[in-house]
């Protein structure tokens, strides 16, 4: 896998409240460059919401977003997130495009390069998640596994600094959970700087560089994987290990 | 009443052919005309109220569920009676034309738009709200979104509905005979309605209903099929059993 212009992302004491439920409460968070970082935590403990925070789909009440060391607070939200790759549960593959165009939309209309190049572009990103025969097919026709791993090549295309992984693999069938695991593990090892909220204990212990544990929206734990799954010191963390392993 | 009187009324075949010709000549065309450009009208100023429905901007969507609520909420005639007395003068002053065709055109679009407007606003909010956060999440602004992610999607799942609107609007162009038109600018409807006043029979009206059951007629089938589609894709290929077997058909039917 190619080597990404990956850069570092930092969070800051970020808040977050809907309404009267606060959802983060003073999250902090740093991703050295070419690095990962999973994110784990029981269902509700805001890390969902926290990715959307850092790429700003939701504005924080607090805090600060960093990216390579400068804050992007005040940058256009729409120009961050062409820098911040981002890959969902349910895939969000647009249905009404074929596979090709769902990767290369972004390219035409986003960084306006001509028609031509762009489908050559999305065909070598599709190239590289093992799917370009299927090029010409709507994601409908697609198994889960390959639906998920063509959103991958779809934010890969971007040329993104960063990437969010929100529970990729929990909408898969068993069996299709590997190959977009393996992705993502070459992803890493690729280099890209990546922030991956997961259910999948064995990608956070063995692929990430560090792990956080968060639970009603707070950093309860964070560190180097052996060190938080072979001695976590809460625990709230030891209680979630032994229901969630 | 016998049959021959019966049938005498209804289909008096020497009524009918003496209306025909000026049914299609007339009527066909002046009722195409009609619908076809209240049709496109509608569907324009429609997607606008529809996006003004769904936008993020308070007055606009306030704006919006204004204007749907009268025009849905009114009948056609009176609406058509309202605007070619209110706005009929007002246009002969300015342009100096007296064709009743522009105001009813307009009256017709103006409710159409109010309908299509909810058709495409419940077609662009049954969009998954995940279509528009991956938009987003590329780079996307929230007006490209829209454009080029949840409203093609929105409109592809209402095109039967849509089309349901447009057959509305051909049956409703008979209402324009109201405004008060020329010979040569009847409708279907009025066309047949003048030969059976002219001649006591019901039969040109007969004539004028089988013409407008022509127009609609295929395009209820053309919604099914679009929405057979819809649903299921492009038919695949089918294998000769399927075609073929009737072993297990009984049951289903």
């Amino acid at each position: 896998m190619s080597a990404f212009t990956s850069g570092s992302l930092t969070a800051r004491n970020l808040h977050l409240s809907f309404g009267s439920n606060h959802v983060l409460r003073g999250i902090d968070l740093q991703v050295e460059k070419g690095t990962t970082a999973s994110v784990i935590g029981p269902s509700g403990s805001g890390k969902s919401t926290l990715l959307r925070v850092m790429n700003r789909l939701i504005e924080p009440d607090q805090g600060d977003i960093l990216l390579d060391g400068r804050s992007v607070l005040k940058d256009n939200p729409d120009e961050l997130r062409q820098r911040i790759g981002m890959v969902f549960q349910q895939f969000n593959l647009f249905p009404h495009k074929t596979v090709v165009e769902n990767v290369s939309l972004a390219l035409r209309k986003l960084r306006k390069l001509p028609k031509e190049q762009a489908r050559a572009e999305a065909l070598e990103q599709l190239d590289l998640v093992g799917l370009k025969h299927r090029a010409d097919a709507r994601p409908g026709n697609l198994s889960g596994g390959q639906q998920q791993r063509v959103a991958i090549a779809r934010a890969l295309a971007m040329k993104p600094e960063v990437m969010f992984f929100d529970e990729a693999t929990s909408a898969l069938d068993p069996e299709l959970v590997k190959g977009v695991l393996a992705l993502m593990a070459d992803l890493a090892k690729g280099g890209m700087t990546m922030v991956v909220v997961t259910h999948e204990m064995g990608f956070s212990r063995n692929v990430s560089d560090t792990v956080t544990f968060m639970d009603g929206g707070v950093v309860v734990e964070s560190g180097a994987p052996e060190q938080l799954f072979t001695a976590p010191s809460t625990e709230r963390l030891k209680s979630f290990l032994s229901d969630v392993l | 009443m016998d049959f021959s009187q019966f049938l005498n009324t209804f289909f008096n075949w020497e009524a009918m052919a003496e209306v025909i010709p000026s049914l299609l000549t007339v009527g066909l065309p002046n009722t195409l005309i009609l619908a076809v450009s209240s049709a496109i009208i509608g569907s324009v100023a429609g997607m606008l109220l529809a996006v003004m429905g769904v936008s993020r901007t308070g007055p606009l969507r306030w704006i919006a569920r204004v204007y749907t609520d009268i025009f849905r909420g009114l009948p056609a005639a009176v609406v058509i009676l309202i605007i070619s007395i209110g706005l009929g003068p007002v246009v002969r002053e300015l342009t100096g034309s007296s064709n009743p065709f522009p105001l009813g055109i307009m009256a017709l679009s103006l409710m159409a738009a109010a309908y299509i407007g909810e058709i495409f606003r419940s077609g662009i909010q049954s969009v998954e709200k995940g279509q528009l956060e991956a938009s987003r999440a590329l780079g996307f602004g929230y007006n490209a979104s829209m454009r080029l992610v949840v409203v093609p999607q929105g409109i592809r799942r209402v095109l039967p509905a849509l089309v349901n609107q447009f057959i509305a609007l051909i049956k409703d162009s008979s209402l324009v005979y109201f405004i008060g038109v020329l010979a040569s600018q009847r409708e279907i409807f009025r066309v047949g309605n003048d030969a059976t006043a002219n001649s006591g029979n019901l039969s040109p009206l007969i004539a004028a209903a089988i013409l407008y059951l022509v127009l609609t007629i295929p395009l209820t089938h053309f919604v099914n099929f679009i929405d057979h589609r819809l649903r299921t894709g492009r038919p695949e290929k089918r294998q000769p059993d399927d075609a073929a077997a009737v072993v297990g058909k009984g049951a289903q039917a």
